[in-house]
């Protein structure tokens, strides 16, 4: 599948990914036949309302899927390496060392109990091989780069002491500590005020051009996405909708659900009586519809998407799952 | 849109200050000082007849607590609250106002008990305020409620936990409508919702807005969402009011630095690739704010004055509609080129 793929030798490839989480009397399956690729420095945004399976995704990707549910087929390349089926200890590894995680509530992703200098030295050795001196030189300069005030000052202060977007900052440094070559950020921005959020987007930007790291951003936020990414995947019932560059997805989209939902979000720019609204809501995951996930709300429905189940094909610069695309 | 013609709710100064002084022992031992939290520092507005004010600022600026006033959940510590021409700041729950004002709240998770019964949610205010005698008539106007917010009759006899989000807000709706108010009082209603249910309880809301003459005080951190439903908005900053203008007005010419920070820094989906002016600094601490006005420490035109006197919210020359706190733009120091509008 071109396109779906990037251009030049991917960094991450997910193929085919199908995440099930066995219940007492059923198994759900929160992203089943998922495939996409990052390449080096890329910004990948992953967008979708809750429950289209994107941190799912996300948390597949960096092996923090809990028990009982699990990767159930499909294969995640880590350049040339495939990292789904890595023992624990060598997981461990790669999580932090090569891929660096950032999660929506900064006060969950630090320990309250240790000062912020601790766990950056903590997990700066944990990856490289530096002396305690050399570890907190490196916590310093990380600190530093992610725009924290007088870092000598406040590397010896708890997690507590921050506020929400400079805990965020503190997350993003801990995510940096390792160099990893890939950031998972999901949610980042969501739970701070929409003048932070600005800063730690320009501040992720500025940080992923400057290191080439390559960013899977996982929002809610069109606009965030719209700001950040080259390219964007649209979930949908644990299955990508539509993928390809955003300026394309956002202006020209392929797919109904895009369309639809690109016409419910309120805009500054845009002068609307009413929203567009897509009637319904998005189907729970132990009843997903046969065929087309989104057939029983789509508004072009046909008899082949109550049959068959669509897969991402072509249509103008970007790819979508949609039997109207067929020839 | 004439605001001022006559009045539905009105607010004249109002403040509201929380005492979270440490204990007394601890003043006592520790030296510690009392301490006042200004929540509301002096808020005036008015909204009119089927009018919509959008209130917006960031977390702590006090738009929670604007709405909690309105409604009497807290009392002023100084100013007026009328509505429809009569003061109520003081004279505490009427029944006859309650009923008029009804509130819609974030999380429709929590705001509805998970033991009742949909039609027993929505017909709670109906007995409360006997509005209906028989048990047929209450039945009927709960079947007519839900039907008006595009659910079905026979959903009354669920419990809320089979609803998803957007149907849930649908029920607090109907819970709202159900004593015919005037007045709806809707804090973040749709912070809490996916886009494409907002989408929909928007709709909603501005369908029952023309069908019922209904007005609305709509809190928000979400500039675009206010920009989509409101006539005029207010924007807050610790605890005051910065700019108050005509929701067209204040998006194409934002006035007061501070809104045209928040305007730039939002996420726009147009990809015009307008330089995010990332404005840096945080919301200051509200139990110690700056001197002088509150926003000077961020500010990029900042002078000597902006450091010692509050600005008072007044018309901008030759606009009588828009007003704004801000010394700089009373002196005519800001240039209005300097901000081109999205």
């Amino acid at each position: 599948m071109p396109g779906v793929m990037t251009a030049v030798a991917p960094l991450l490839s997910v193929e085919g990914l199908r995440v099930e989480f066995p219940m007492r009397d059923a198994t759900l399956v929160a992203v089943d036949g998922v495939s996409f690729s990052i390449a080096p420095g890329e910004v990948l945004g992953v967008v979708g309302e809750s429950g289209a399976g994107k941190s799912v995704t996300g948390s597949a990707i960096i092996g923090l899927i809990d028990p009982p549910g699990r990767i159930a087929a499909g294969r995640i390349m880590l350049g040339d390496r495939r990292i789904d089926d890595l023992p624990p200890e060598d997981l461990r590894r790669v999580r932090g060392r090569e891929i660096g995680a950032v999660f929506q509530d900064p006060l969950t992703s630090l320990n309250p109990l240790y000062t912020i200098g601790r766990q950056l030295t903590e997990t700066i050795m944990t990856h490289l091989d530096l002396s305690p001196r050399a570890a907190r030189q490196r916590a310093l300069d990380l600190l530093t780069e992610v725009g924290i005030p007088a870092p000598k000052r406040r590397i010896d202060q708890y997690p507590h002491q921050f506020s929400g977007g400079m805990r965020q900052r503190v997350v993003i440094a801990l995510a940096l500590a390792a160099n990893p070559r890939l950031i998972i950020a999901d949610e980042p921005t969501t739970a701070l005020d929409v003048s932070i959020q600005a800063q730690i987007i320009t501040l992720l930007k500025r940080l992923c051009r400057e290191h080439g790291t390559a960013v899977m951003l996982i929002t809610h936020d069109m606009g965030v996405i719209a700001e950040t990414a080259d390219r964007v995947a649209v979930m949908y019932a644990g299955r990508i909708a539509e993928i390809g560059p955003v300026a394309d997805v956002i202006h020209r989209p392929a797919h109904p659900y895009t369309r639809g939902l690109m016409g419910s979000i309120p805009s500054i720019a845009a002068d609307r009586e009413t929203l567009a609204q897509i009637d319904g809501t998005m189907p729970r995951l132990h009843a997903i519809p046969r065929g087309c996930a989104f057939h029983p709300r789509c508004p072009h429905v046909f008899e082949r998407c109550r049959k068959e189940r669509p897969e991402l094909m072509p249509v103008g610069a970007t790819h979508a799952a949609c039997w109207l695309h067929a020839h | 849109m004439q605001p001022d013609a006559q009045p539905l709710v009105e607010l004249d100064n109002v403040a509201r200050y929380f005492d979270v002084s440490p204990p007394w022992l601890n003043r006592v031992l520790e030296r510690q000082r009392r301490q006042v939290l200004k929540a509301v520092d002096g808020v005036s507005f008015s909204i009119a007849k089927g009018e919509t004010l959008g209130l917006v600022g960031e977390s702590g600026c006090g738009k929670s607590t604007v709405a909690r006033l309105i409604v009497g959940l807290y009392r002023p510590t100084r100013g007026e609250i009328r509505f429809a021409g009569r003061r109520i700041d003081a004279t505490g729950p009427d029944p006859t106002v309650r009923r008029a004002m009804q509130m819609i709240f974030q999380d429709p998770y929590a705001s509805l008990n998970p033991r009742w019964r949909v039609a027993d949610i929505v017909a709670e205010p109906i007995r409360a305020h006997e509005l209906a005698k028989s048990a047929r008539d209450i039945n009927a106007r709960v079947g007519a409620l839900l039907e008006q917010v595009g659910l079905a009759r026979a959903d009354g006899a669920k419990y809320p936990h089979q609803f998803s989000g957007g149907q849930r807000q649908r029920i607090s709706i109907a819970r709202a409508l159900a004593t015919q108010p005037a007045f709806l009082i809707c804090d973040e209603p749709t912070s809490a919702l996916d886009v494409s249910v907002q989408a929909q309880v928007l709709n909603l809301m501005r369908r029952l807005q023309h069908e019922l003459g209904l007005s609305y005080l709509f809190i928000s951190h979400n500039l675009a969402v206010v920009h989509h439903v409101a006539d005029r908005v207010g924007v807050m900053y610790l605890g005051r009011i910065v700019e108050l203008a005509p929701v067209k007005r204040l998006f194409a010419s934002p006035q007061h630095p501070y809104t045209r920070m928040l305007l730039a820094a939002v996420p726009d989906l147009t990809l015009t690739g307008k330089p995010r002016t990332a404005v840096g600094g945080e919301v200051p601490n509200p139990l110690e704010p700056p001197r002088g006005c509150a926003f000077h420490p961020r500010c990029p035109y900042a002078e000597e004055r902006c450091r010692r006197e509050v600005p008072r919210l007044k018309h901008v020359a030759g606009e009588p509609v828009v007003t704004v706190a801000c010394h700089a733009v009373e002196e005519g120091r800001l240039a209005q080129e300097a901000f081109k509008a999205a």
